[in-house]
């Protein structure tokens, strides 16, 4: 194809999005949307794999049995999630075995959150109310991104998440209605998740960039900081709520903007998670590959079993 | 051995109450079909959407071509005559 | 307590049904893909669920201010009834389905019969629970056949867990002094009319799977009557690590 020729369907194809047409997989596009994708898809479906660990991490000492089923079904749909997504990858060309090994050999990332470590019982809450409240706010645009696919994907995941948030807020407000122990487990918790929940929703416009691609492919509705600034305001008035602290000094409404003003990010310590030097960093990609590497034999089995019997019923008709 | 082959892809389609058609939902990977099944439905009937599920290998399937959709899909625009509002009736022909 | 041999009848059930989703609760996360990570998830689900009810009733009919969280978390180690086979720990996933295929066979016999018994509450419990015991069954003997008779590896591994699993069978068809009575108000299950039942499915499906059925004619007990090996210990610190480091809190 001529140079002229790709621009002409480039052409085609922008104006497509921009009148709010979807792309589906066998659609003609730029190897450039497809790659974005990719990228995009797979680190999305890597967070939500690698965000079963640290709450899986509690499943065996929840403190009741209903926080034991409804957290046992939230990191399960966690589970869902990430094999929805690595579908709505595979569409584009690429195999889920593929991505595994980008992510096992540290090429691909995934959201830095997860590599903060659960010590507490109010960890599972504050990932509830904050990380996945933060994850909302970035998911939901997406149901109407323009890879047919991936929107569909998300329409499924909000669906499904919305009880996510729900179960960390009553986590969260049962511990702040209990005992003095209870209610410092809870600030604490906040103290600890706060700044990363900032953090997740991405670095500064000034330094983000994929941005301006994003928002034509409709990847992105707001920028980072928009994003951030929407969590703030909606996460603090529910701290109020709770009666717990957001661990921030320089945080105040302004009656002016109609928004809280808040802190410096520690963009270093943003930056030292993502390279892979956070507290956990090590100990959740080995519990991925040793999960995969110990599971290789059962999936050959499995496959060799398949075999065995195809070959069986060939034998039987022939 | 032979090369070594990983677990394929297949297609899910379920019907979410009898009255309605199977729907597409998704994918997933099994070793065969009764594990896809199996699979299909701890994935995507665990709210209760479903009362019947098929399967079938991604490979199966035949799909149009997206680059061909003009000579496919656009000679049906034009064939008005094949929808009710073509014909006009008097007012008075209230259901028809 | 007034209905003692009652209560400790459903712990007996109930017990098994704990500690297996909490040995499944463990896996989450770290299953051989996805699709399996979930399925095994769906069964901690359903056996979480089934414990609830069992516990619930258990509370209500102790006849004390009890809730089904002091029955789950607050018994010390010997008060747990479970039996052994569902505490042993996931060495490989060869012992993962092992365990679950050597515990379901006996889990849908009993709810079959279970149905019949002269509780209503039991009787309502079991007809719930059989159909997930049924899908449970299902899953783990198609997986048996998967790893036995899948690569030579797995055969080996599949075999091994099944040996060393095979021990822990015959305990579930012990009766105790708590089961005797109930059997006699036609309440509880004599589990012991369905060994030999037992015995004869679980070989047929390991015959299919190219296993060979454990010759091994030594058996270890104790689980029923609160003897239980090693691993409970620690079973039982992670699962009652809140409770009783935060004792009389609500959660």
């Amino acid at each position: 194809m001529s140079e002229k020729n790709i621009k002409n369907l480039e052409e085609i194809f922008e104006a497509r999005i921009a009148r709010d047409e979807k792309i589906e997989p066998k659609d003609w596009m730029p190897e450039k949307y497809r790659q974005t994708h990719i990228r995009q898809i797979s680190q999305h479906a890597h967070s939500e794999i690698i965000g079963m660990l640290p709450e899986g991490n509690w499943i065996t000492r929840a403190p009741s049995l209903r926080r034991k089923a409804a957290l046992l079904a939230k990191v399960q749909d966690e589970a869902g999630h990430g094999l929805y997504l690595y579908s709505a990858c595979e569409t584009l060309g690429i195999s889920r075995d593929e991505l595994y090994e980008q992510l096992h050999s540290g090429k691909a990332k995934y959201s830095s959150i997860f590599n903060y470590p659960t010590i507490t019982w109010a960890d599972m809450g504050a990932i509830g109310w904050l990380v996945d409240g933060a994850a909302i706010i970035n998911q939901v645009p997406l149901c109407n991104t323009s890879f047919g696919p991936y929107a569909r994907a998300m329409v499924r995941v909000c669906k499904e998440e919305s009880f996510h948030q729900r179960q960390g807020f009553e986590i969260m407000l049962t511990l702040c209605r209990g005992s003095e122990e209870q209610k410092a487990m809870a600030q604490d918790a906040l103290n600890r998740w706060w700044w990363p929940s900032l953090m997740m929703l991405g670095p500064t416009d000034a330094e983000s960039v994929h941005t301006e691609q994003s928002m034509k492919w409709k990847l992105k509705r707001k920028s980072n900081d928009e994003l951030r600034q929407q969590f703030i305001d909606q996460t603090v008035p529910q701290a109020d709520l709770l009666g717990i602290t957001v661990p921030d000094p320089d945080l105040k409404w302004n009656e002016e903007t109609g928004h809280y003003d808040f802190g410096e990010i520690d963009w270093d310590e943003f930056w030292q998670v993502v390279k892979g030097h956070g507290p956990c960093n090590k100990e959740r990609m080995n519990a991925r590959v040793n999960a995969w590497n110990n599971g290789e034999w059962v999936r050959d089995a499995a496959m060799a079993y398949a075999e065995k019997n195809a070959n069986k019923k060939v034998a039987k008709a022939s | 051995m032979t090369e070594k082959r990983n677990w394929p892809l297949w297609e899910i389609f379920v019907r979410s109450k009898n009255g309605l058609e199977h729907r597409h939902f998704g994918s997933l990977h099994a070793a065969d079909a009764e594990m896809a099944l199996e699979n299909a439905r701890d994935v995507y009937t665990r709210r209760n959407e479903g009362v019947s599920i098929w399967v079938v290998e991604s490979k199966h399937i035949t799909a149009s071509n997206p680059e061909q959709n003009g000579e496919m899909f656009e000679p049906a625009q034009d064939k008005v005559y094949r929808h009710p509002t073509f014909y006009d009736l008097p007012d008075e022909v209230k259901h028809m | 307590m007034k209905n003692q041999n009652l209560y400790n009848y459903i712990l007996t059930i109930a017990d098994n049904s704990l500690i297996l989703a909490q040995r499944l609760g463990e896996l989450c996360g770290h299953g051989p893909n996805l699709e399996t990570d979930i399925a095994l998830t769906n069964i901690s689900l359903d056996l979480l669920g089934q414990t609830r009810s069992y516990y619930q009733y258990a509370a209500k009919i102790s006849g004390e201010d009890k809730t089904e969280d002091d029955i789950a978390f607050l018994r010390i180690e010997r008060e747990y009834k479970n039996c052994l086979l569902v505490e042993q720990p996931n060495t490989h996933f060869g012992y993962v389905i092992g365990r679950q295929f050597l515990f379901d066979v006996y889990h849908f016999m009993l709810m079959e019969k279970l149905q019949n018994s002269k509780d209503e509450t039991l009787t309502a419990i079991a007809k719930k629970s059989i159909k997930e015991v049924s899908y449970h069954k299902r899953f783990s003997s198609d997986w048996i056949k998967r790893l036995g008779d899948g690569t030579e590896e797995s055969n080996v591994k599949m075999q091994e867990a099944i040996d060393d699993l095979w021990r822990y069978t015959d305990e579930l068809f012990l009766m105790t002094e708590a089961e005797k009575i109930m059997v006699k108000e036609g309440i509880g299950i004599d589990v012991s009319s369905f060994k030999e039942k037992y015995y004869e499915e679980v070989a047929e499906v390991l015959k299919d799977a190219t296993l060979n059925v454990p010759e091994n004619k030594y058996f270890t007990k104790g689980g029923k009557e609160g003897v239980h090996t090693e691993h409970m210990g620690y079973i039982l610190a992670d699962l009652q690590y809140m409770q009783r480091t935060y004792p009389n809190m609500t959660w």
